[in-house]
C-alpha cells in the first residue's frame, strides 16, 4: 500500500475541519423554528413590558410608575404581603412535602405508586375547580365546619377561608406536587446502602437519618422550594377567590392597576420589580445549592 | 486503643431460615465460624450467600433460627447495635463527607473525643496506604482508593467481625489481585473475625481460609480452598470452583469403570459414591506418548477436535472413544510443542491414580 503523504494528511485535516464547522452549523439550523417561537412569544413580550413600565400617565418617557412603587406605601405592603404569604405556603408546602416524598421512597413500589396518584390527581385537576372547591369545603356551614361541630371539637364555626388561613390552605394544596415531585426523584435516587452503612456503623434510624439523608437530599430540597417560592409569588386566582379581598396579592394589584390607570405603564412596572424580585431570588437559591453540592 | 491486633469473635450460625413467601433464600443453614477465621460465602447469584450476610449484619430479618456473635444471640438486635464492620458492594461511602470524615463518622457515633478521632483516622488511613488523604473528597477518588477508604471506615473502630459484600466487584480486573493481598494483609494483622461474599471462585480461593460453596439456599460444602478444588463434594462445587470436565461410571463388582474399563481410584472409597461421576481438572490431564505404559494412571482414548491457544496454556477439546467430551490443559512452553496434537489426531488422555476423584452428580 502506498505511504500517504503529508499533503494528503493536510487536506484531510482540512475536510475534516470542513465537516465539523458544517455539522454545527446544520445542527444550529435545526434549532432555528424553536429560537423562534422563544423569541416572540417570550422574549418580545418581556421586553415590550419592560418598555412599557416607562410609560408615563402622559404617554411620555418616564420612571414615576417605579417610584410610585418604591414611595407608595400601600405598594410596599402588597410586596411584604406577597412575600410573606409566598414564605408562609413554600414553608407549610415543605413540613407537609418532605414527609410525603421520604415515605413515597421508603414504600414498596405499587403502594408508592398509589400514594404518588393521589398526589398526581389533584395537580391534574383545574386550579379554579380546585380553588372553588376549597371555597365550598371551608365556608361556614361547609363539611370541615359541619364535621368538626359533630365531633364535639368545635361550638363556633372556624374562620377558615375569606381569610389567610383559606389562600394558605389553598396555594399549599395547589404547589405540593411541585415540591413532592422533584424531592422524590432526588430521594430515590440516594444510595440505600448509605442508609444501611450508617446503621451498621453505629447510627440509630434518626441519627442516620440526620447526618445522612438529610443533607443529601437538601440540595433538591432547595431547589424545590425556590421554584415553589417563586411560583407563589405570582399567584391571582386563589388568593382573589379564598381571600375574600383581605389578602391582597401583586398579581391582583396589577390587575387593579389595568383598571385603575389609563396607560399600562403603572401594571408593567409592577410585574417588572415582581420579575427582578424572582431573578434575585432565583440566582441566589442556585448559588446556594452550587455551595451546597461542591465538590460532589 | 490503637489499632493493633483485635480479639476476634467467633461466629456461630445455627439452622437459620430466610424465607420469601414460599422461596427458601436460605434453607436450615448452619455454620461455625472461628475467631480470627476468614471465611468465604460463595454461590451463584440467588444462592443464598449475600442473604445470610444481610441476616449477619442485621439488614434482613431471619424466618427463624439463630445467629449469635461469641455467643451473645444478635438476631433480635438492630443493625446499629451489632457493632460490626462492614465493607458494602458499592462502598457506600457518603458523598457528603471528606474522606477524614468518612472514617470518622463510626467514631463519632461512638462519642470518641475530636482529638482520638482524628488519631485514629490518621492511624486507618497509614493502614490501608492513603496517608494524606483525609480531605479529599469521595468524587476524587478512584474505584481502588475508595475501596481502601471503605475498609479503613469497617476497620477504624476495631470491630471484631468484619463482613464484605462482594468487596471487589467494582473494581478494575487488574486490580483485583493487589487487593486481595492487601484485604488478606489487613486481616492478619488485625486479626478480626472475616466473613466476605462472592460469586468469583477465584477470589474465593485466593483470600479464605475456609469457602462455604452454596447452592439454591442450602449449604454445598464448607471446606479449605485446596481439600475443595481437590475433593469437592459433588458436581455442583467442582463446577463451581475451577473448571472440570465429567464422565459418568458405573458401578462394577471391584469399583468404578468408565465404557467398560475399571479405573484406578484416589481413594477406594470413592466406588460407594450414589451417582458417581469422574471429575476431570484440564491441568491434571496429561497426553501419553504411543507405546507409553499406564503404570500409576488411567488412560482414555479419544480424538483431538478442537486446539485453543491461551497465552500461557493450550486448552485442547478431546472428544474420548465413549462419546464423552473432555478438556485438557497443556502448558504453553517449547517443551511441550512437539507433542501439540493436530485436529483430528488420535490422542491418550493420561490421568495419574492420585488426580483420580468421584464426585456425587446430584447437589
Amino acid at each position: 500500500m502506498a505511504a500517504v503523504t503529508a499533503s494528503q494528511l493536510a487536506d484531510n485535516e482540512r475536510a475534516l475541519a470542513a465537516d465539523e464547522r458544517r455539522e454545527s452549523r446544520q445542527l444550529f439550523q435545526l434549532a432555528i423554528p424553536a429560537l423562534v417561537i422563544v423569541t416572540i412569544l417570550m422574549v418580545a413580550p418581556i421586553g415590550w413590558l419592560f418598555s412599557l413600565s416607562f410609560v408615563g400617565e402622559d404617554g411620555g418617557l418616564s420612571v414615576e410608575n417605579f417610584t410610585r412603587i418604591v414611595t407608595d406605601g400601600a405598594y410596599v405592603s402588597i410586596f411584604a404581603n406577597t412575600f410573606q404569604v409566598a414564605l408562609l405556603v413554600t414553608l407549610v408546602c415543605v413540613l407537609l412535602g418532605y414527609p410525603v416524598a421520604y415515605v413515597l421512597t421508603i414504600l414498596p413500589d405499587r403502594w408508592s405508586r398509589l400514594v404518588m396518584l393521589a398526589v398526581l390527581v389533584p395537580f391534574w385537576t383545574s386550579l379554579l375547580v380546585r380553588t372553588y372547591a376549597w371555597l365550598v369545603l371551608l365556608q361556614r356551614r361547609g363539611i370541615v365546619n359541619t364535621g368538626l361541630d359533630a365531633l364535639g371539637l368545635i361550638d363556633r364555626p372556624l374562620p377558615l377561608v375569606h381569610n389567610m388561613t383559606g389562600v394558605v390552605i389553598g396555594m399549599v394544596h395547589i404547589m405540593l406536587p411541585f415540591l413532592i415531585m422533584p424531592l422524590f426523584s432526588s430521594m430515590k435516587a440516594i444510595d440505600g446502602n448509605l442508609m444501611r452503612a450508617a446503621a451498621n456503623l453505629g447510627s440509630s434510624p434518626s441519627h442516620a437519618f440526620f447526618r445522612v439523608f438529610l443533607p443529601l437530599s437538601v440540595p433538591r430540597l432547595i431547589a424545590g422550594t425556590m421554584m415553589v417560592f417563586v411560583m407563589c409569588l405570582g399567584f391571582y386566582i386563589t388568593p382573589a377567590l379564598l381571600g375574600g379581598g383581605k389578602v391582597q396579592m401583586i398579581a391582583q394589584r396589577i390587575e387593579a392597576s389595568l383598571s385603575l390607570y389609563p396607560t399600562w405603564g403603572p401594571a408593567s412596572a409592577l410585574a417588572v420589580v415582581l420579575l427582578a424580585l424572582t431573578g434575585g431570588f432565583l440566582l441566589l437559591s442556585f448559588a446556594i445549592v452550587r455551595r451546597l453540592t461542591a465538590g460532589r | 486503643m490503637t489499632l493493633g491486633a483485635m480479639t476476634a469473635l467467633p461466629v456461630s450460625i445455627s439452622s437459620l431460615n430466610k424465607y420469601y413467601g414460599s422461596f427458601r433464600a436460605t434453607d436450615n443453614v448452619s455454620l461455625e465460624i472461628a475467631a480470627g477465621e476468614f471465611l468465604t460465602l460463595l454461590g451463584p447469584s440467588g444462592s443464598g450467600k449475600t442473604t445470610l450476610l444481610m441476616m449477619m449484619a442485621g439488614f434482613a430479618r431471619p424466618s427463624g433460627g439463630s445467629i449469635r456473635f461469641g455467643g451473645r444471640e444478635v438476631v433480635h438486635l438492630p443493625p446499629h447495635r451489632r457493632d460490626i464492620g462492614m465493607v458494602f458492594q458499592n462502598y457506600a461511602l457518603f458523598p457528603h463527607m471528606s474522606v477524614g470524615e468518612n472514617i470518622a463518622y463510626p467514631l463519632r457515633v461512638r462519642g470518641t473525643g475530636k482529638a482520638e478521632c482524628g488519631e485514629r483516622v490518621l492511624k486507618a488511613l497509614d493502614m490501608v496506604q492513603l496517608s494524606g488523604y483525609q480531605d479529599r473528597r469521595i468524587t476524587q477518588l478512584s474505584g481502588g482508593q475508595r475501596q481502601r477508604i471503605a475498609l479503613a471506615r469497617a476497620i477504624v473502630f476495631e470491630p471484631r467481625i468484619l463482613l464484605m459484600d462482594e468487596p471487589l466487584s467494582a473494581l478494575d480486573k487488574q486490580l483485583h489481585e493487589t487487593m486481595q493481598i492487601e484485604i488478606r494483609r489487613l486481616h492478619d494483622r488485625l486479626g478480626m473475625t472475616t466473613v466476605s461474599v462472592t460469586h468469583d471462585q477465584r477470589k474465593a480461593l485466593t483470600m479464605s481460609d475456609r469457602i462455604a460453596v452454596f447452592s439454591r439456599g442450602k449449604l454445598a460444602q464448607v471446606a479449605g480452598p485446596s481439600d475443595l478444588y481437590e475433593k469437592p463434594a459433588s458436581r455442583f462445587v467442582a463446577e463451581f470452583i475451577g473448571e472440570s470436565s465429567f464422565l459418568p461410571l458405573t458401578k462394577t463388582a471391584g469399583g468404578l469403570a468408565y465404557g467398560g474399563r475399571p479405573l484406578m481410584l484416589a481413594e477406594a472409597g470413592d466406588a460407594g459414591i450414589a451417582d458417581p461421576l469422574l471429575m476431570l481438572r484440564p491441568e491434571r490431564l496429561q497426553l501419553a506418548r504411543p507405546g507409553e505404559t499406564a503404570g500409576e494412571a488411567n488412560i482414555f482414548h479419544g480424538t483431538a477436535r478442537h486446539i485453543v491457544f491461551q497465552g500461557d496454556s493450550l486448552l485442547i477439546e478431546v472428544r474420548l472413544e465413549g462419546g464423552d467430551t473432555v478438556q485438557m490443559r497443556l502448558p504453553n512452553g517449547s517443551r511441550q510443542k512437539d507433542a501439540i496434537p493436530a485436529a483430528g489426531e488420535a490422542v491418550a488422555l493420561m490421568l495419574d491414580r492420585r488426580d483420580t476423584h468421584v464426585v456425587r452428580g446430584e447437589a
